[in-house]
């Protein structure tokens, strides 16, 4: 099996998620497609350290996990404030600051 | 070096599940279900982290993102609900159109991309896992990745502090006590004495019916203010006021019967007076009238 293929999986991933933020207008449902775009360019990092035979790619990948994990936390924290605020998840509401 | 069929084959399954994964977690009605479908993917993620050798981030993907972050997102979706925004529904006009349009198209360009590079077998981390995987990574994170490391710490200390700050809601001012309560209530001169109960002087004795006051006006206070904003009172006081009015009524007459017989009729007729302002009480009262009135006759 061609190495290639990993990177083929973690592109269309990423595509998925990417067109999941376009479609969907719940933020959480948004946030998780945010999540699945992290974890695609996880496994690129992942494939490029095995195709390059040392570690700095899983380095990268751990970092990106630490921050994922982080932008997790304060953004469910915002979601969950916002949803206080207006009653509402949708991220057509958040059109306070629209001209 | 070159990959074995057996991976072939772990890859062709789990690939398309972790694709059928994606796509559910795009197009699932339900947020809950959204998250299962992305933790679905998440473990697919982690198995093919184990396969390509990456041991120690394969387990943290397991334990990190399909234990912590997996199960914040279904406890925020518990908070926040289904709500109706959970509807496929367009509301910009042409969003979804253009929204595939933009997706099928990066998606093109990053495989076209891919499609350039010459890649044709794997250099293999044997050499690099050779003393341990997690010794490797640790090696590396102590030596060249420390200041992004220390950085990290920053971060998650900054986060941490951010949820609570948006998160928490401070309780600037201590609970009044109820000792407190009742000195303010005499102070300021309202509503001493408890709240009068519902249906006291009435004719029922539902929660949804003022009480009547002696004069059988119906007493404002005795109903809950959750009803009474609802407007599902029920008055009853104007059928109370004329019974009121038939009984007194009916005690004049009675005593204009008797008033030719005797001088008994002021104590009989201030009797019959008495008993209405007695509400319930004024049933028997009345009863016992009304045969009177009638051997009057």
């Amino acid at each position: 099996m061609n190495p290639i293929n990993y990177l083929y999986l973690s592109a269309l991933l990423f595509t998925i998620g990417g067109a999941g933020v376009l479609f969907r207008r719940n933020a959480i449902i948004v946030f998780m497609c945010v999540e699945l775009m992290l974890n695609a360019c996880n496994l690129a990092f992942v494939t490029f350290a095995r195709l390059h035979g040392n570690l700095d790619g899983q380095i990268f990948a751990f970092f990106t996990m630490v921050v994922a994990a982080a932008e997790v936390v304060v953004g469910l924290a915002i979601i969950v404030t916002f949803f206080r605020s207006r009653h509402s998840a949708s991220v057509d509401d958040a059109s306070l600051m629209k001209l | 070096m070159t990959t074995s069929t057996g991976e072939a084959v772990e890859f062709w399954l789990l690939a398309t599940v972790a694709v059928l994964g994606a796509l559910g977690t795009v197009a699932m009605r339900k947020a809950v279900h959204s998250a299962l479908s992305l933790a679905g993917t998440m473990i697919v993620l982690a198995v093919f982290y184990l396969a390509n050798g990456a041991y120690f981030l394969g387990v943290v993907q397991i334990v990190v993102y399909t234990g912590a972050i997996m199960m914040l997102f279904l406890f925020v979706v518990m908070v926040v609900g289904i709500t109706a925004a959970d509807s496929l529904r367009e509301t910009i006009r042409g969003q979804r159109w253009l929204a595939a349009l933009v997706g099928l198209g990066f998606g093109v360009l990053l495989i076209a991309g891919l499609g350039n590079a010459s890649v044709h077998a794997f250099t293999g981390l044997g050499q690099a896992n050779s003393g341990g995987n997690v010794e490797g990574l640790a090696k590396l994170i102590f030596t060249t990745y420390v200041w992004a490391f220390e950085i990290t710490g920053a971060l998650l200390i900054t986060a941490a502090v951010g949820a609570m700050v948006l998160t928490h809601r401070e309780r600037t001012e201590r609970a009044a006590t109820q000792r407190e309560l009742a000195e303010r209530r005499v102070r300021e001169g309202a509503q001493v004495p408890p709240l009068p109960a519902p249906g006291v002087y009435a004719r029922h004795n539902a929660v949804d019916i003022p009480g009547l006051l002696p004069d059988g006006t119906p007493a404002e206070l005795s109903v809950n203010k959750t009803l009474r904003s609802r407007g599902q009172i029920r008055d009853v006081s104007g059928e109370a006021l004329e019974d009121l009015k038939a009984l007194e009524q009916r005690a004049e007459d009675h005593a204009e019967g008797k008033g030719t017989e005797g001088a008994a009729n002021s104590g009989a007729g201030s009797g019959g007076r008495g008993a209405p302002s007695g509400g319930t009480g004024a049933e028997p009262p009345n009863n016992s009238a009304t045969p009177a009135n009638g051997a009057a006759r």
